[in-house]
């Protein structure tokens, strides 16, 4: 039916204070829940690539934080490499850190595409009889069309892989996506990231195109993703960028010079 | 059939099904059926979105002005998805992670805008109901048996179960890779659309 223009602008402006309440509530009240469901799914990923869990494995809450017991959590700098125990890791947030010019710096020119790095990291901490068992570093880095985040874990060796895992990208299904195959992930488990060079040595863990050795013979490769060359070139860049200078490289010769001392 | 409820329910199953027939909401059934799970969790909030829409439209139908009655249902289907992917969020994160931007594109899904304004702006609110009712199941129909093919087919899975054993984990079963990718749920589509008219000739259009 025809009505005056007032009128009509009034009754949209009606339907849109409606909705608006309408949306807001929602948001509002189901924003704990849903903060609190990105941070157990970030927790399952760290047991993931510290092999704690499965990966298909269906974990209820209680199981997540049963298991994530002897797990530390704790920021580190990176630039200097210490631990900083200053540093609550329960509240520090990485990515605001990363977007904040405060709390990082911007990376010219980089293999990996990555824009900025914090100053400060959360990395995870597998403690076992009082001693370093697994270190869970957080990594990411572009691919074909998004930004992937993840996990990797070392051994105490902080040499050998233990496990990688990626819990958020926007990669092709079926192609840049099977970074998320099981079968994939389980190439890296025993692969050397460093290999003989020891301290200060670049990484060497690369991601090339077709069939890699066993991890006994061909230690430093892991088989590319048929179709999605993009994707797994990113994903070896990106791993070498966090355990090279500008990445993990510093806090990781603190921890060698640690366990020797 | 003389029953309007019973038509508004039952009609867009078969006879006046919105994918097979009307050829709306492809984009989001292309997406969200290469697994059951994401399939149903998509059913089930379409489903939601277009009762609750066809309820509030026609509820305010006879205030609505004309002249701006698209915006008007537009902002109630987009609220009401929000609100939908708010709860997704908060209740099955997992799944609402695999849906991604899906949840929101219902906003954009034809069918439910389709039957706003077919539908709701000129019957009464409890025949709405049931008539948004009728085409998201009409939808949801589609949705499920275009995901069990695929899963099954493409996958060899249904429900995330293994049913087919795949060769990658020992078995015999070649997984259809097509099945995986959009163009085989056009494929399959294309049959179901086939298969209804061969079924109900009067839903060919006149040459």
């Amino acid at each position: 039916m025809q009505r005056s223009a007032s009128y009509s602008i009034l009754f949209a402006a009606v339907v849109c204070l409606v909705c608006a309440v309408l949306v807001s509530v929602s948001a509002v009240s189901l924003k704990t829940r849903q903060d609190d469901n990105a941070f157990l799914d970030k927790q399952r990923n760290v047991l993931i690539a510290a092999g704690l869990a499965g990966e298909d494995e269906v974990l209820s809450r209680e199981e997540i934080q049963e298991r994530f017991g002897p797990i530390e959590s704790v920021v580190v700098d990176l630039r200097s490499g210490e631990e900083r125990s200053d540093v609550d890791p329960q509240t520090f947030d990485q990515r605001k850190a990363t977007s904040d010019p405060q709390t990082s710096r911007a990376m010219p020119n980089n293999p990996a595409g990555i824009q900025r790095v914090p100053h400060q990291a959360l990395v995870y901490r597998l403690v076992e009889n009082g001693e370093l068992g697994l270190l869970i570093l957080p990594i990411e880095g572009k691919g074909l069309w998004s930004t992937l985040y993840g996990f990797i874990a070392l051994d105490a060796d902080l040499d050998t892989i233990r496990g990688i895992t990626f819990y958020e990208h926007k990669e092709t299904p079926g192609l840049g996506g099977e970074v998320d195959n099981p079968r994939w992930k389980a190439l890296w488990l025993g692969r050397r990231a460093f290999g003989e060079g020891g301290e200060g040595a670049e990484p060497r863990i690369e991601v090339i195109r077709g069939q890699a050795g066993s991890p006994a013979e061909d230690p430093y490769r892991v088989d590319g993703l048929s179709g999605a060359t993009m994707t797994s070139r990113g994903v070896g860049r990106l791993v070498r960028f966090w355990l090279g200078d500008e990445g993990f490289a510093p806090y990781l010769d603190t921890l060698r010079t640690g366990s020797r001392g | 059939m003389a029953n309007p409820a019973r038509e508004a329910l039952l009609d867009p199953l078969f006879n006046n099904n919105p994918i097979a027939l009307q050829v709306l909401g492809i984009c989001s059934a292309l997406a969200v059926t290469t697994k059951m799970d994401t399939a149903v969790v998509m059913s089930i909030a379409v489903i939601s979105v277009l009762t609750l829409s066809n309820f509030f439209v026609s509820l305010i139908r006879n205030q609505i002005p004309t002249n701006i009655r698209i915006i008007i249902q537009l902002t109630i289907i987009a609220s009401l998805v929000i609100v939908t992917d708010q709860i997704l969020k908060a209740y099955v994160y997992e799944i609402s992670k695999q849906l991604s931007v899906f949840v929101g594109l219902i906003i954009t899904n034809c069918i439910i805008m389709g039957r706003a304004e077919a539908f709701a702006m000129q019957n009464p609110p409890a025949l709405s109901i049931i008539d948004g009712l009728g085409n998201g199941l009409g939808y949801a129909l589609i949705l499920m048996m275009t995901a069990a093919i695929r899963e099954v087919f493409g996958s060899g899975r249904f429900f995330g179960i293994p049913v087919l054993p795949v060769v990658s984990d020992g078995g015999w079963y070649t997984p259809n890779g097509l099945l995986v990718l959009s163009p085989g749920a056009f494929f399959i589509i294309g049959f179901f659309i086939w298969a209804l008219r061969v079924w109900k000739p009067d839903q060919v259009e006149a040459e």
